[in-house]
């Protein structure tokens, strides 16, 4: 976990480590020693190696790393697509051991199914429920994501921020506890990927869900999570785990901003020039 | 898709085995339960390829179908790939043809055979232009949709070269489009094994086809009829096989990778 | 013509027919050009020493001659019934096969050098074997029909559920559905656009396969009328004329079937370049 180095990088870092927890939730995902290693063609390729995460209940945590650290791999095995090579992930103290409805995952792009309406796809996980409370339920998720007139429409007429947000709202109407998202907005321009990324914490901000969300640009991960989760790349563990003890709306601009990018800069040992 | 365990190397060969050998058991279990006198058992039937071998009769007939795909299958992929690529190229043209092609299409090259028994006689003829009509649609429809379907920044960095017309079409589209080509040709290939061995039973007196016919009408030899169909499946899928291998070759493979 | 290659036409796919907007300048282009081919050919016809190919007036003549005795109905409906019989029954089997095939890894890789094998052996060349089994008649020309549709549309159906991303399978697992709730609300949307063009190419095939059938082992129909006309006196308007109508049905199946591409919860699966 942690490194105690003596260096302004940990200093810069280290302050925001020792501000105080403001809530104390219970932890609702943890892994622990997962470790995954692929057999592909006969050449054993290790992707993650005894990586350790708790996540409290409510908390917004970001995994940030380069491309193909193994970060995504992480989140398919405690989301339960994939099973590590050792370790285990649990979630409210139940083993994971697959999918599971109570878990959402949104997908990178294409996640959304072609077939099927605005409508269609947020009430597809809806099947338990009476028709009534389904429109009810669409409806409520329609308005939050704003694609408000849109409930007739198929997603190949929409945006690729449109179908991202029709694809959180897909999530989110079946009342998962956890979202995973992996690199969501990969696929958007980045004036496109600021408004998502308010857009996210305003939905995470009403309804409270645990969100563990994978990301490469360092930006993201400090505008968005309460901490962020720095990997090395292959085999990925745990570099270090940074606080972010800034209040939403974050000032982009402001000092304690500017303060902990620097320090990941570094951390992941970025320059600062270009 | 359906199950998360991988598979292991050996089961890549011993699955298709074992559905051979139940097909195979099935077969000859179903002509001993039913007592037929005529329908060949496995058995028989590889007796059958034997005696066909032996006769040289194989390797003659093969050779006679090979030849007559080999003549208009080539002859309708040189007028049809430049025709097609032309087309794709210039939609204005493609849109005044493309209905004339859309009509004669549907027409089976079977339907043509006594038109071209009129224009060729019986022989080695008629079975080649039939053969050339079956595979000039697929490869010129393939050539044509290929074409049109370079990206338009490809075509553009070509005339940015200062590349004219003519040399854009054989440096820039035509690389483009012949991972859709090849598959055109590939499609057509198949097509054209099939007509020719239809075209052999009708038109000709040689030839896998015809032996199909002959067979049965010359002593009811069920055992070599059921023979040439294997054969004639054999033979079908080492041309598929060969060209897909074609596929593998790197200045086209990057069209195949998804 | 030599202006930039797709500057105003890049929706006009070759084979989409009359979908695009600049259409009537292109329809009476197209009309123009088959009058033209047809202009040539009377002439040509007409001046010819040997009878190589009748004119396109006797080749009219030939259609009012057996619409008038009743035969051009009876010969097309004749042809289309054993093509529906024998293309449906395909369907019907190979459809829910090749989507299991495709489905279930083991039983697809165990099958598949079979077909592989079977695939190329043309649907003519069973013809003794469906004489033998059937008899001369109907039941052979079908028996052929559905087998020329049978392994086209099963390997169809394999390649289908072979191209439906893995993130709408993953998808619906994490929505809790049940194996049998996934195979109806995600793995058939998904590959029915596939299955749709499939469907349309083998019906394609399936008309090719019945006029061959017909010319050799049934007594009815447009595969018969062409060989008939020829054997029972060199009429060779009708076998122009039993071409064309060939022609013309073939085009319309396609056409009927084009129009299901089009129903909206398929169109996704059509790109529009």
């Amino acid at each position: 976990m942690a490194s105690i180095i003596s260096s302004p990088i940990s200093q810069k870092l280290a302050k925001a480590s020792a501000a105080p927890q403001k809530r104390i939730a219970r932890t609702k995902l943890r892994a622990e020693g997962v470790s995954m290693v692929f057999d592909q063609d006969n050449n054993r390729v290790a992707v993650l190696d005894m990586v350790d995460l708790e996540v409290s209940e409510g908390e917004f945590v970001c995994i940030l790393g380069p491309s193909g650290c193994g970060k995504s791999t992480f989140l398919n095995i405690i989301a339960g697509f994939l099973s590590p090579t050792s370790g285990q992930v649990r979630i409210d103290e139940e083993t994971v051991r697959g999918p599971d409805p109570r878990r959402i995952f949104v997908f990178q792009e294409r996640g959304v199914f072609p077939w099927l309406t605005v409508e269609g796809n947020i009430g597809f996980g809806l099947f338990k429920l009476a028709k009534a409370q389904r429109a009810e339920r669409i409806a409520h998720y329609v308005k939050l994501v704003g694609l408000q007139g849109f409930e007739k429409t198929y997603p190949q007429e929409l945006s690729g921020g449109m179908k991202q947000r029709l694809e959180v709202a897909r999530a989110l109407a079946v009342n998962p506890d956890v979202l995973f998202l992996d690199e969501p907005f990969g696929a958007l321009d980045s004036i496109t990927r600021l408004t998502m990324r308010s857009e996210l914490l305003r939905i995470w901000e009403a309804e409270r869900k645990t969100i563990v969300f994978v990301t490469h640009d360092i930006d993201e991960s400090i505008q968005l999570a309460d901490r962020v989760i720095v990997m090395s790349a292959r085999p990925a563990r745990i570099q270090r785990i940074v606080n972010i003890d800034m209040g939403h709306p974050r000032d982009i601009s402001s000092r304690r901003y500017l303060e902990l990018r620097d320090g990941i800069f570094e951390q992941i040992g970025l320059a600062h020039k270009v | 898709m359906n199950s998360m365990r991988q598979l292991g190397n050996w089961e890549k060969y011993f699955w298709p085995l074992l559905a051979a050998c139940m097909f195979l058991l099935a077969w000859h279990v179903l002509v001993k339960w039913s007592d037929t006198k005529i329908f060949p058992s496995p058995i028989s039937v590889e007796r059958g390829m034997a005696e066909l071998m032996y006769k040289g009769v194989f390797s003659q007939y093969i050779v006679d179908s090979l030849r007559r795909v080999a003549t208009g299958y080539l002859a309708a992929a040189i007028l049809a790939v430049p025709s097609g690529l032309l087309l794709g190229c210039y939609p204005s043209a493609a849109s005044v043809v493309d209905p004339v092609i859309q009509v004669v299409r549907p027409i089976s090259p079977i339907a043509w055979i006594p038109v071209a028994i009129v224009w060729f006689g019986v022989g080695d003829r008629t079975a080649t232009f039939l053969i050339f009509l079956a595979s000039l649609f697929p490869i010129a429809v393939a050539s044509m949709n290929g074409a049109h379907n370079v990206p338009s920044i490809y075509r553009r960095a070509g005339r940015n070269f200062g590349l004219s017309p003519a040399k854009l079409i054989v440096k820039v589209v035509f690389p483009a489009a012949l991972p859709q080509i090849i598959i055109g040709l590939r499609i057509a290939l198949g097509i054209a094994w099939l007509v020719v061995v239809a075209a052999e039973m009708i038109a000709v007196d040689s030839g896998l086809g015809y032996l199909v016919i002959d067979s049965r009408n010359s002593g009811k030899r069920y055992d070599l009829v059921v023979a040439a169909m294997v054969l004639i499946g054999l033979t079908g899928l080492g041309l598929d096989t060969a060209f897909r291998r074609m596929e593998k070759l790197k200045s086209v493979r990057w069209g195949f990778q998804k | 013509m030599l202006a930039g290659p797709l500057t105003h036409h890049s929706r006009l796919r070759p084979g989409s027919g009359w979908r695009s907007t600049a259409n009537s300048l292109a329809c009476l282009r197209s009309v123009g050009l088959i009058t033209v081919l047809l202009g040539v050919w009377q002439v040509a016809s007409a001046h010819q020493k040997v009878q190589l190919l009748p004119s396109p007036l006797a080749v009219a003549r030939g259609i009012g001659e057996l619409a008038q005795h009743g035969l051009l109905v009876k010969y097309v409906v004749a042809s289309l019934f054993r093509v529906t019989w024998g293309f449906l029954g395909a369907a019907i089997l190979a459809v829910p096969f090749g989507l299991a095939l495709g489905w279930y890894k083991r039983p697809g890789m165990a099958l598949n050098p079979l077909i592989q094998i079977l695939r190329p052996i043309s649907p003519l060349a069973w013809i003794p074997i469906s004489i033998l089994w059937f008899g001369v008649g109907d039941m052979a020309a079908i028996f052929l029909i559905f087998l020329a549709s049978f392994l086209p549309l099963t390997v169809t159906a394999m390649n289908a559920v072979g191209n439906v991303l893995p993130v709408h399978i993953h998808a619906a697992r994490n929505f809790g559905l049940r194996q049998d709730q996934l195979l109806c609300r995600v793995l058939f949307p998904a590959v029915a656009p596939q299955l749709i063009v499939g469907l349309r190419i083998t019906l394609g095939i399936a008309w090719l396969v019945v006029v061959a059938a017909e010319m050799i082992a049934v007594n009815s129909g447009l595969g018969f009328l062409i060989v008939d006309s020829r054997n029972a006196g060199n009429r060779y308007d009708l076998v122009v004329a039993g071409m064309v109508l060939i022609g013309a049905i073939g085009l319309l199946l396609d056409i009927g079937m084009r129009s299901f591409e089009r129903v909206r919860s398929v169109r996704w699966g059509y790109s529009e370049d």
